[in-house]
């Protein structure tokens, strides 16, 4: 009997991949173990090996097809070189047809539905840029700008990021400047505290921000406070970065949003990006700031491209933005909530209520001026975001609107939020666990009475 | 000149280890290729987009927690990492409910709750299944103050990598344990990388046997491919902590033949290097060719164990794919008791 192989999931949140190439060719024997294709996912090159014995009898997907969905059939393994017949027997699975013959366009993943950049001057050139490298870039940059910056953390330099958000750096700026750490967050970060005392620049990059909870003494502790404890003296120019908040399936000890946590220190600046562009620009803004920042990414935008201006793009911490216009009430939200209030912003257009939607960018110190404008012209908030609804950014929001613009309100502010409960595993946990589009249009038709 | 041993340190390798019986033998033989089996169904299901989040295989590491097992009283306590399932097989939990929880379904350890990294039997001694490196290795330590509390005699195992060895808590705990003289083993994985990092480019010091030498614990590098010898070495170190003398630090090298995880290219090492290691240290071969050359069983014998061992992941296998997902109410269920 013929046994089809499928396109295999190689990380917690691949979707697609490149069919890069055939290592077996048809009419090929392969035996378990044996390496028959290699695929590139967007962040590495990985080998598909055979669990079957048998001849490769039909090969499904071309080599170089780009976007090749997870669990499309690639190929067939036969008893023997003549098991071909039993495959065209077999139901021809319809991915396959369907897959492109030759190397064909790229999916653009999710792309960005943001068109209107109002704050860029006319003539501003844009290039289709990854939130991966647009990171990438703007610490190539910023290093080569000022000698005093370097990156370290683990498995940043040789491996090229656990994300592959430090890629090609070591190879640009040698092992001085990139620099791989033992596993041991709470003594580097601690380090790199020292060296920022110093006067140097670091990027410390954690790869994921959960594994800062190792060192979140340093941070708060020796980072935000001691130019305040130094009468001013001591200032800490440092930045703390890495992917915050949910993956995709990796469980509680894995999945956890840290904005409000940091927001709530003084002394340290809290960056949250939602687009490539501001990635780029916060990130160079936050290397640039004599303060200790930390830098909020997400593991699922990375592969997300956005237009990113060409040259050197600098944005502002604590300014939000503006990204819709909007009269019937205002959706505030920043990261990778932005991806849900999006869609429900233009769902709730087609039910013909209209949103005015605000991008935070920075979470502390909260351009909640901004905030405030929308909802006097609207009279309604709703925030979003993934992280715990207890003394959460939409808390801080609701309490902020409450006391300063309480007169405006012509409804309750309503949170949407991640679950009050540890991130469970099973997929359909999960995603009850996060928010959802649906939960953003419901809230919205809430305070609008509609 | 080779630098000064410290008394309290050695190397097993130095010594032949004590023969198996033919019981033993096959006992190993089946344990290690259950795990083995298990891992590489495992992989095939995660390729399959049936389980998802991190998976970490545990192929070529099966020696350390079979010999250990081998070794060790049934109620003293195991703790490790998220490279967990082979110690959950080896310490005897049941297949069915260890697959069950890798795709996330209601009939898994943790209900679906916690996934590959994060399973637990209190009924056998196994307190996890932790994703936070190093993080196991002072609650492995609070479990054997537990066990000096009651005075029950048993002894706890942490388990952990050589990259979760340069953890500043694993000293803090290595410092109170030889301090209040507590029973536990704490087991280094050395399998020479910590995901694409190789022992010597994060190491100070390598030779991990050496690690408690500042808290005056002793230690031992042991063949962590032998399950011989990781017996005992495993006996040794449980009649000194359980004889009340303090902890021990086994250093078993070991190797993964895997990637870290799923999405690890492992561009790091040369397949040669992977391959020699097959070759030339299989635990499963190993103990595969002992039996055979001393005659204790006949090949036939063993593929009745195999076709066995295949069964049982099979229906594991099988019973992941086919119990239903956790009930939706499951979201709000104990968070708090
Ligand atoms: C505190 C912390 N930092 C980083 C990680 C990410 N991480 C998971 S496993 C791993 C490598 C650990 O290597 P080792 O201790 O040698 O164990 P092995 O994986 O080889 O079994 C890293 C860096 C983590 N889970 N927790
Ligand atoms: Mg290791």
């Amino acid at each position: 009997m013929a046994i089809e192989i499928l396109m295999p999931a190689l990380s917690p949140t691949m979707e697609e991949g490149k069919l890069s190439k055939w290592v077996k060719a048809v009419g090929d024997a392969v035996k378990p173990g044996d390496v028959i294709a290699e695929i590139e996912t967007d962040k590495a090159t990985m080998e598909v090996e055979a669990v079957d014995e048998g001849v490769l009898s039909a090969i499904l997907i071309p080599a170089g097809t780009e976007a090749v969905k997870v669990n499309t059939p690639i190929a067939v393994i036969g008893q023997d070189a003549n098991d071909t017949a039993a495959k065209a027997a077999s139901p021809a699975p319809a991915p396959a047809a369907a897959a492109p013959a030759a190397p064909a366009i790229v999916s653009a993943p999710a792309a960005a539905p943001v068109a209107p950049e109002a704050d860029y001057p006319a003539g501003t050139e844009f290039v289709a840029t990854t939130v991966r490298e647009a990171l990438r870039d703007a610490m190539a940059e910023e290093m080569r700008a000022d000698a005093d910056v370097f990156v370290m953390g683990e498995e940043v330099a040789e491996y090229q990021g656990a994300y592959k958000i430090t890629q090609g750096l070591l190879q640009e700026f040698g092992a001085d400047r990139v620099v791989d750490t033992p596993i041991t967050e709470h003594g580097f970060a601690g380090l790199a505290v020292g060296a920022a005392l110093a006067g140097l620049k670091p990027v410390v990059e954690f790869m994921t921000f959960n594994f800062a909870m190792q060192a979140i003494d340093q941070i708060i502790n020796s980072a935000a406070k001691t130019l305040y404890m130094s009468g001013g003296q001591m200032g800490c120019p440092i930045v703390f970065r890495g992917p915050n908040g949910a993956a995709a399936r990796v469980g509680a000890q894995h999945s956890q949003d840290y904005a409000a946590w940091y927001a709530q220190i003084p002394g340290l600046k809290v960056v949250q990006p939602w687009t490539a562009a501001d990635a780029k620009g916060l990130l160079k803004a936050a290397i640039r700031d004599p303060n200790p920042v930390v830098f909020l990414e997400n593991e699922i935008l990375y592969g997300q491209s956005f237009d990113v201006p060409v040259g050197d793009h600098v944005v502002p911490i604590g300014k939000a933005k503006i990204v819709k216009s909007g009269t019937d009430a205002t959706l505030v939200s920043f990261g990778i909530g932005m991806t849900y209030t999006m869609k429900a912003a233009a769902e709730l257009e087609a039910m013909g209520i209209s949103v005015e939607v605000i991008d935070l960018r920075t979470i502390r110190p909260m351009d909640v001026e901004t905030v405030i404008r929308s909802v006097m012209k609207t009279g309604r908030c709703v925030t979003v975001e993934e992280g715990w609804p207890v003394c959460s950014i939409g808390s801080e929001i609701a309490s902020r609107l409450v006391s300063e613009a309480f007169d405006y309100l012509d409804a309750p502010v309503l949170k949407v939020t991640g679950k009050d409960v540890p991130m469970p595993y099973a997929a359909n946990l999960e995603k009850l666990a996060l928010p959802n589009v649906g939960e953003v249009i419901e809230a919205v038709r809430a305070v609008t009475y509609r | 000149m080779a630098a000064p041993k410290s008394t309290r340190t050695k190397t097993s390798a130095e010594t032949e280890p004590t023969s198996f019986t033919r019981d033993e033998e096959l006992f190993a033989y089946r344990n290690m290729l259950l795990i083995r089996r298990f891992e590489e169904k495992a992989g095939q299901m995660y390729g399959m987009g049936l389980i998802g989040g991190f998976c970490h295989l545990y192929i070529g590491q099966e020696a350390v927690v079979v010999g250990m097992q081998m070794a060790k009283r049934d109620d003293d306590q195991f703790i490790t990492s998220y490279r967990d399932h082979g110690h959950m097989l080896a310490a005897g939990m049941d297949a069915d409910g260890v697959m069950a929880e890798l795709t996330g379904r209601r009939g898994g350890y943790s209900k679906g709750k916690g996934g590959s990294m994060h399973m637990f039997s209190i009924e056998k001694a196994f307190y996890g299944g932790h994703g936070i490196v190093g993080a196991q290795v002072p609650l492995g330590t609070g479990l054997a103050f537990a066990n000096k509390y009651r005075k029950d005699g048993r002894v706890a195992m942490a388990f952990f990598g050589d990259g979760a060895a340069n953890q500043g808590q694993v000293y803090e705990a290595f410092n109170m344990a030889g301090l209040w003289k507590l029973p536990v083993i704490y087991v280094i994985e050395n399998n020479r990388y910590a995901m694409g990092t190789a022992v010597s480019r994060a190491s100070s010091q390598t030779d991990f046997s050496k690690r408690g030498v500042s808290f005056d614990i002793p230690g031992e590098q042991v063949d962590g491919m032998d399950v011989r010898a990781v017996r005992d070495a495993s006996a040794r170190a449980l009649e000194f902590c359980r004889s009340g003398q303090g902890p021990y630090i086994l250093e078993m090298q070991t190797y993964r033949y895997r990637g870290h995880s799923m999405s690890d290219p492992a561009k790091y090492r040369s397949k040669e290097e992977v391959q020699k290691m097959r070759n030339e240290h299989d635990p499963i071969e190993q103990v595969r060719a002992r039996i055979l050359t001393s005659g204790m069983a006949s090949e036939d014998e063993l593929k009745q164990i195999d076709a066995e061992v295949r069964a049982t992941v099979q229906k594991a296998a099988d019973f992941a794919q086919n119990d239903p997902e956790p009930d939706a109410s499951e979201l709000w269920t104990d968070v708090v008791r």
